[in-house]
């Protein structure tokens, strides 16, 4: 699915991504933990082409493109999607209608016809209603007035709406209550098959609980620095990242 | 033959003294302004912003022209459609079904003079210019009780070089009649024209009257425009004021709220690119209690245009219980992009409720990173932003034709679907 060899990035002169490398293949879900500043919302604004960031080094290769070359929107095309752990609030932008353009711009790209207006409503009353949002809060303005947890279940409506083929998921579990995250947790699940795959960045071992990774990864300083089972997670939360330090120190 | 080029003003000595049957007094008075005014500069606290002087270096000619096809620029398919050219009345091309309880005559056509304008000429030269050189226009009476089925649409278009039209509307709306209005200002080819219009508006006790005023000159055409408005009580008038092209573009929207329960609706949208420049100046006057305005105009400026907005609202002593809201928002596509807004109260009552506003900004890139990422394209991302903003008062367009023709306009110039 996605093959990240030896990525290096920076921004403004700081170099944050320090020889990054990682695979992940169809039908798998990978979290990547770390402390702050380890560079993990880096990695997915980096990944979804985000342009404040330079990649020095290193290659992406995502279903068989060069990621690196695509743009944002061809990022999306080619099947790419990131939660956002901000989501932006667009005044006057209806939810439904960007939606809209977006699997028809999607579509288009692969010489597919524009999607009917009542297929399309199917789908916004199907996807809603597995992050039970409210079919109200799927047409109102994007995440304008939304609550913390409406944006972050606005950000999975979408994501099954667009059936992407990888998710990155930023730190899509901060600050959530236990039902919001229960509720997120099994949209993700009900969207996972064994064609695509999830990227969960996170900070918390919680959200594992709910959504159970295949592989869990620890960044720290740019880079990966050991990659573990779910129960590498568990580990890392009663211990923090202390012991990982020192492991690297040796 | 008239003298009228003493100082900055430097038109042709042949352009005519106007043949409209305009009262003798006020057509001089106007030859006098014109001898005796120069072309406001920017020290003019009016004209801060917007030089003409390049008006005065032009020897304007008025000419009658035709056009076959004027196809492209009819807002709306109305019966009652009545087309100029350079100020001329162009039979052929008008359609003159003229709705039940409307009168609707021409200026070239009426043999008493002009009934007293309601337009300033002492130091407006514009004003001035087009009393004393007074090319067409037309006059309409609506009569009491009237309820006007369809709009009147008056089409102004400039054809030919250094053409100048000095063009006029004046609109009598009678008590508790009800009328649309659309104005539409072209151009149609030619360098450095100019369309010098004013309107001369009444609208008595009850009546109400809604005007959608579309600007789609060349960027190579200059075009001022003074509506004089007044309300008598119980009345309410709308006017939406779209520009979405010209050169230089100056409208001066005055209205006088002259009796009590009136309401007045002023929107407008400008969009601009290239080095375009558009001017709003808009002034309410609330000289009685108990009346309401509504104003919210925005704009949208590109390359290295500029846009100008000033909106003055009086509340006159004793003139209580006034509602006046005032709104400007602008978005700056580009860094090169320019925006002077001056929204201005002066409020002499205690008891009203007023406010006013201006915004300024630029697109917010995160939202278009946050499109984008969905699989938008960066063009439909902006686009989408760009309607987002101005939708709002585009919305206040309630005729579905000119909504319709609007958005043809927009997505001939700048590419966008809304």
């Amino acid at each position: 699915m996605i093959t990240i060899n030896d990525l290096h990035a920076k921004i403004e002169d700081k170099e944050i991504l320090k020889g990054l490398s990682l695979e992940v293949k169809a039908g798998e879900v990978h979290a990547i933990m770390g402390p702050n500043g380890a560079g993990k919302s880096t990695l997915a604004s980096v990944l979804a082409g985000r342009e404040d960031y330079e990649v020095t080094a290193g290659s992406v290769s995502f279903v068989g493109e060069d990621l690196l070359e695509l743009s944002t929107e061809e990022r999306a095309w080619a099947g790419l999607f990131l939660a956002f752990q901000y989501p932006v609030e667009i005044p006057g932008v209806s939810n439904i209608n960007f939606l809209r353009t977006a699997i028809n711009e999607t579509r288009e790209k692969k010489d597919l016809d524009p999607i009917s207006a009542k297929d399309f409503m199917a789908m916004v009353r199907e996807k809603s209603a597995l992050v039970e949002l409210d079919a109200k809060l799927a047409s109102r303005s994007v995440n304008e007035g939304f609550s913390g947890g409406e944006k972050k279940r606005n950000e999975i409506f979408q994501m099954a709406m667009l059936a992407p083929k990888l998710s990155i998921l930023d730190e899509t579990d901060s600050g959530l209550d236990i039902d919001a995250l229960r509720i997120v947790a099994s949209g993700v699940n009900k969207l996972k098959n064994e064609n695509n795959a999830t990227i969960i960045i996170t900070h918390y071992q919680r959200l594992l609980d709910y959504i159970v990774p295949d592989f869990v990864h620890v960044l720290f300083d740019g880079k990966i620095v050991k990659t573990g089972g779910k129960e590498l997670a568990i580990e890392l939360e009663e211990k923090g990242y202390d012991w990982i330090k020192e492991e690297i120190a040796q | 033959m008239a003298e009228v080029a003493k100082n900055n003003i430097n038109f042709k000595s042949d352009l005519q003294v106007t043949s409209v049957n305009v009262s003798e007094n006020e057509k001089q008075k106007a030859l006098d302004v014109l001898q005796n005014t120069t072309l406001p500069t920017t020290r003019v606290e009016a004209w801060k912003y917007t030089r003409v002087a390049k008006l005065g270096k032009i020897d304007f000619v008025n000419e009658k022209a035709t056009i076959s096809d004027i196809s492209n620029y009819v807002i709306d398919d109305t019966k009652c459609s009545f087309v100029f050219i350079n100020g001329h009345f162009s039979k052929g091309n008008s359609s003159q079904e003229i709705p039940a309880g409307v009168t609707i005559t021409l200026l070239s056509e009426i043999n008493a003079p002009l009934s007293k304008s309601s337009l300033t000429i002492e130091d407006e030269v514009f004003n001035a210019m087009n009393t004393a050189h007074l090319t067409g226009g037309l006059k309409i009476d609506i009569t009491s009780n009237a309820l006007v089925e369809i709009p009147i649409q008056i089409i102004h278009i400039l054809k030919g070089d250094s053409t100048i039209s000095n063009f006029k509307t004046i609109v009598n709306a009678g008590k508790s009649s009800q009328a649309d209005l659309i104005q539409g200002f072209f151009s149609e080819s030619g360098e450095s024209n100019f369309c010098n219009s004013t309107s001369e508006i009444n609208v008595a006790e009850n009546a109400v009257l809604r005007i959608d005023k579309i600007q789609y000159e060349s960027e190579k055409s200059f075009h001022i425009s003074t509506e004089q408005v007044k309300q008598d009580k119980n009345s309410n008038f709308r006017i939406n004021t779209f520009t979405l092209n010209g050169g230089l573009v100056r409208n001066n929207l005055n209205i006088d709220v002259n009796g009590q329960n009136c309401e007045t609706h002023l929107n407008g949208a400008y969009l601009l690119k290239n080095k375009q420049h558009v001017d709003n100046h808009s002034v309410v006057d609330h000289k009685v209690a108990n009346c309401e305005s509504h104003e919210l105009y925005k704009g949208v400026i590109d390359d290295r245009s500029t846009a100008v907005f000033n909106g003055k609202v009086f509340v006159r002593p004793n003139a209580q219980k006034i509602n006046a809201f005032q709104s400007n928002g602008n978005l700056l596509l580009s860094d090169s992009a320019t925006i002077n807004s001056k929204p201005e109260l002066e409020i002499y009552a205690d008891d009203v409720k007023c406010s006013h506003g201006s915004t300024t900004g630029q697109l917010d890139e995160e939202a278009i990173f946050y499109l984008r990422a969905r699989g938008l394209s960066e063009r439909s991302a902006r686009h989408l932003m760009v309607s987002a903003f101005i939708g709002d008062v585009l919305d206040k367009i309630t005729n579905a034709n000119i909504k319709t023709y609007t958005r043809r306009l927009l997505n001939d110039r700048f590419g966008w679907e809304f």
